[in-house]
């Protein structure tokens, strides 16, 4: 065999083994989520079984999935949009109109970020309870939103950055007034951009589980806060639990391997390239 | 070396009577974000401050008034913050040394071409967008629960007993799992500056005749260090206030062996209504924070020079 050949196979084996290894536990919680509440207990562990969907069935039909699912929804949706729309004129007047201070405003933002969430726990809950915004979607949009908008703010910044500035002076020549440039010119242009800052920042919003468990007990209690609930009675239903997880994740995982490449600029924050 | 004859400056191509300059008016774009974050950091931060300075229990309303630095010597001659700061401190260095190590293993590995890389690039991936609490509970139920577990069940077929990994070992426990969560990100962002690593400069150095090693060691290592830190200092921030995986696999027990400082400041706060005492640790995590926090922002203000 070619001695190039055999490296690429060599390579091959061994890159695969690694992603084997590290995808192992959600493949086993995908393969788990198809079993009976029995087989998925059974020892020694059954690779082969046949595969039910009862589990998906009695997830669905808990009326409460719905619910802690549409929490998980609109509670991301509502925090990217909030902080979108208070970052993109942030962003713009900083890509476009920078002065002395810009600089230091940006890595000030950045800066709220690296604030540790326990040190703000106790004000924050005792305000939200005094506010009666504990356990309320709109009390977590907020926090989500404040949490994220440091990173929405730089992601945005970087992507208008990259829009060539020839193109808004044309539209200016054209006679384009202030809004109809950002509308007509600045947003269609940096839309992958936008789109891809939104979806980091719904990725983030759905796997927070710091301020959900705190925050919220069960009428605003997102999935992360519903799956935490299996932990209590010493791991039952492991099927079940399996088949929540496996939906809960899914779509963040096609997200988030549709984000890969825009997802290291915005969590390093622009310091690896 | 750069060359230097056509230097065309766009704005010189143009007289600067001729282009058309917006004045805008920054302030009230800006203001929204930065009155918004402004509130966000500093209301609570203060607030954290100044009860850290009081007797206050949610459940004790009879107790209040200023506490002078009672609540802080309190809590340094408390046991149980300095093992929850060595928890802490032993958390965030083990998964540091577990998730850069093999990060920059795997992150060369897979700057190899071989068949499917992308989708095993996928797979290698997938953990870290999977929500805390699922990822705690898939390890702590179908991988190593003591009984049922796949790991009991491989300890088992070798002859050798199972482990309690939550009763024996919490904290490493806690460690592998959160090591897993985060061993992806390591790898994202070094394969990313691996790949922006010149090919020429790889390929003089294989002309050199520079083996596997040497190559490693002298061309990959050194262009990774920037990297590297970026990966220690963000990770480090994140990991000190590790929260979901511990208050759904060992709730910080077994007695506090696996709390850090982040469950004991929720233990005091939402447990024990100490608001005074809590707050005092609060204070002692955003210090901890802020130190890493300083060399982070000193390395990402280079990268804005533009």
């Amino acid at each position: 065999m070619h001695p190039r050949t055999r490296e690429k196979i060599i390579l091959t084996l061994a890159g695969w083994l690694a992603a084997g290894l590290i995808f192992f536990p959600i493949f086993w919680m995908i393969l788990t989520s198809f079993k009976t509440e029995v087989e998925a207990i059974a020892t020694p562990p059954k690779l082969f079984f046949s595969p039910t969907l009862e589990n998906y069935v009695t997830v669905r039909e808990r009326a409460d999935y719905i619910h802690f699912a549409i929490n998980s929804i609109v509670i991301s949706v509502g925090a990217t949009l909030l902080a979108t729309l208070i970052a993109v004129p942030a962003a713009y007047a900083m890509a476009f109109f920078p002065g002395r201070r810009t600089k230091d405003l940006l890595l000030w933002m950045l800066s709220t970020k690296m604030m540790p969430a326990v040190g703000v726990l106790i004000p924050i809950y005792l305000l939200f309870r005094d506010a009666g915004a504990i356990d309320t979607r709109w009390g977590l949009i907020v926090v989500y939103t404040l949490m994220n908008l440091p990173i929405v703010v730089w992601m945005l910044y970087t992507f208008f950055k990259e829009v060539p500035k020839d193109i808004l002076e044309a539209g200016r020549m054209d006679g384009a007034k202030p809004k109809q440039e950002v509308w007509m010119l600045l947003l269609p242009l940096s839309l992958p951009g936008i789109a891809s800052t939104a979806l980091l920042s719904i990725i983030l919003c759905w796997n927070e589980a710091f301020w959900s468990l705190n925050l919220t007990t069960s009428e605003a209690a997102p999935l992360t806060t519903f799956i935490a609930s299996f932990s209590a009675p010493e791991g039952l239903f492991w099927a079940k639990l399996s088949a929540a997880s496996t939906i809960a994740i899914a779509p963040i995982l096609v997200f988030g391997w549709m984000s890969q490449r825009q997802l290291v600029r915005g969590l390093t924050f622009g310091a690896v390239k | 070396m750069a060359s230097t004859t056509t230097v065309t400056v766009p704005s010189a191509t143009a007289p600067a009577g001729r282009r058309i300059q917006r004045n805008v008016r920054t302030l009230p774009l800006i203001a929204p974000s930065v009155v918004v974050l402004f509130l966000w950091m500093i209301v609570p931060l203060a607030m954290t401050l100044w009860f850290s300075f009081q007797y206050y229990n949610l459940l004790d309303p009879s107790v209040g008034g200023f506490a002078g630095f009672e609540n802080y010597t309190f809590l340094l001659t408390d046991p149980s913050l300095w093992t929850a700061m060595a928890n802490t401190l032993f958390l965030v260095f083990w998964v540091l040394v577990i998730t850069v190590g093999l990060g920059t293993l795997l992150a060369v590995l897979f700057d190899q071409d071989f068949y499917g890389r992308s989708i095993a690039r996928l797979l290698a991936i997938a953990p870290f967008f999977v929500m805390p609490t699922v990822s705690a509970l898939i390890w702590k139920n179908m991988l190593m629960h003591p009984v049922n577990g796949l790991f009991a069940f491989f300890a088992r077929s070798l002859g050798l007993p199972a482990i309690d990994f939550f009763g024996s070992f919490p904290l490493t426990s806690v460690i592998i799992i959160v090591a897993w969560q985060w061993l992806p990100f390591a790898l994202l962002i070094l394969l990313t500056a691996i790949q922006s690593l010149d090919s020429e400069q790889k390929e003089a150095a294989r002309m050199d005749g520079a083996g596997p090693f040497s190559m490693f060691f002298f061309i990959i290592l050194p262009h990774l260090g920037r990297a590297i830190s970026v990966v220690i200092m963000i990770e480090t921030i994140f990991l000190l206030s590790v929260f979901a995986e511990i208050y759904v696999t060992t709730s910080g027990g077994p007695g506090l062996a696996s709390t850090n400082l982040a469950f004991l400041i929720y233990l005091r706060a939402l447990r024990e209504y100490d608001v005074g005492g809590a707050s005092a640790a609060g204070v002692i995590a955003v210090i901890l924070a802020n130190i890493v926090a300083i060399f982070l922002v000193r390395s990402i203000a280079k990268n804005i020079t533009d």
